[in-house]
């Protein structure tokens, strides 16, 4: 289980309860992403373990320290999980047992089945253009690229941890990345609960700016294919 | 700034430089007066240039000796700064090579070289800034890795104080007062 968390210390608590309380039997490794509050210290608490960045290093980065973790751990599959409880626990099953014919599982808040999710219209449009050049890029349809609840067996987390985009909006880039691979991916519907705490993100010119990057970025890479983050020396160490 | 200097030599609106008068602004300003100086210096312009590039590699050698900058940028500024330096005592040179390439006002051949060779000088920073950029993350990522390595190896060792092979009824290293 891999939660990344910036300054959750009001819902990680409850996360982690949660999470205990349905499926015990998985590790849990919470990515501190330079937070301010005690988030670190609340997750430690509950059993997590918790890798603790010196710094900032945005969504991306916490997320490859927590492949980096899983990789080096010797897993055999983890699962991404949003810190902020928007995601059901109950549904973790659902994902793991899409791995045994997929490599990666995506859950969807858009798939058939999930539950509606109101956006607004320029958010909208902005997610159609985004879906839309996904569509052509990977040939396939998918309904909801920026999930923050996922699935990944080893073949995918070894991938991840090397190759990891680090900027916003890094889950389209690497479902593209992903999908160029070869990995197989399927997509689950899921329901989204309420966030527990904390704003969503609204339209503004920054997230203009990053969704004209991510799709420039895409299209960039149709041209050329081999392009791909810099290589991560892998971290020596660690249990098997 | 010693662009700028160097622009004034060449452009040769030495007045400028010469006196801070109203009157003589007007007079520099003069079109006539500028067509015929081009390339042409007073020497207390020849001055001002030189003045002005020896401060400034003077400025970039206490940087390399002082703060650590790395000489490679060193060397691209300092050859910068003698570039211009040249130019400012012999402008006759950016004449000549602005005539050479067909272009009529000798100072705009130096503002499209200088503006040209500062874009690549950008440039190679950020790919440079993105790289270590990149290499900041890995190294946070590892560091993050590693605490949290150290800290389950800590746990297992305060679970079993006594490592097997360990006479029997020694005493467990203590040598690290765990206030973590």
């Amino acid at each position: 289980m891999i939660i990344p968390a910036l300054n959750e210390a009001s819902t990680i608590a409850s996360v982690l309860t949660t999470l205990a309380g349905s499926s015990p039997d998985y590790d849990v490794a919470v990515v501190d992403d330079g937070s301010t509050d005690d988030t670190a210290a609340i997750a430690r608490a509950h059993g997590a373990t918790v890798l603790s960045l010196p710094f900032n290093l945005g969504i991306g980065g916490a997320l490859r320290a927590g492949f980096r973790y899983a990789v080096a751990q010797g897993y055999d599959a983890a699962v991404q999980l949003d810190a902020d409880g928007q995601h059901d626990p109950e549904l973790i099953p659902v994902l793991l047992e899409q791995l045994t014919a997929a490599n990666m599982a995506i859950g969807s808040r858009f798939a058939d089945g999930g539950a509606d999710y109101q956006v607004g219209r320029t958010r909208r449009i902005a997610m159609r253009s985004l879906e839309l050049t996904v569509r052509v890029l990977t040939g396939r349809r998918y309904t909801d690229t920026s999930s923050g609840f996922r699935a990944f067996d080893r073949s995918v987390l070894e991938y991840f941890a090397q190759t990891y985009p680090a900027e916003y909006m890094e889950s389209v880039e690497a479902l593209v990345n992903a999908s160029y691979e070869g990995f197989r991916i399927v997509e689950v519907p899921i329901d989204m609960r309420e966030r527990a705490g904390g704003t969503p993100s609204t339209m503004h010119l920054g997230l203009a700016y990053h969704y004209v990057r991510v799709i420039s970025t895409l299209l960039a890479r149709v041209r050329s294919r081999s392009r791909v983050a810099a290589p991560v020396a892998p971290v020596t160490g660690g249990p098997r | 700034m010693i662009g700028l200097t160097g622009l004034f030599a060449s452009v040769g609106v030495d007045s400028l430089f010469a006196s801070v008068g109203v009157d003589s602004l007007f007079a520099s300003v003069g079109v006539d007066d500028r067509l015929d100086e081009i390339g042409e210096m007073t020497p207390r312009t020849h001055l001002l240039v030189m003045i002005g590039a020896v401060v400034c590699i003077g400025f970039i050698l206490r940087l390399v000796r002082r703060h650590g900058l790395r000489s490679k940028y060193a060397l691209l500024w300092l050859t910068l700064a003698v570039v211009v330096a040249v130019l400012g005592v012999f402008p006759g040179v950016l004449v000549a090579v602005s005539r050479l390439v067909g272009i009529q006002y000798p100072p705009a051949t130096f503002l499209a070289v200088g503006v040209g060779a500062l874009i690549l000088i950008v440039i190679q920073f950020s790919w440079e800034i993105s790289r270590l950029e990149e290499r900041t993350r890995v190294l946070a990522e590892s560091a993050a890795l590693l605490a949290a390595e150290v800290e389950r190896l800590r746990a297992s060792v305060e679970d079993e104080p006594q490592a097997p092979g360990d006479a029997p009824g020694a005493v467990p290293p203590d040598d690290e007062p765990s206030s973590t």
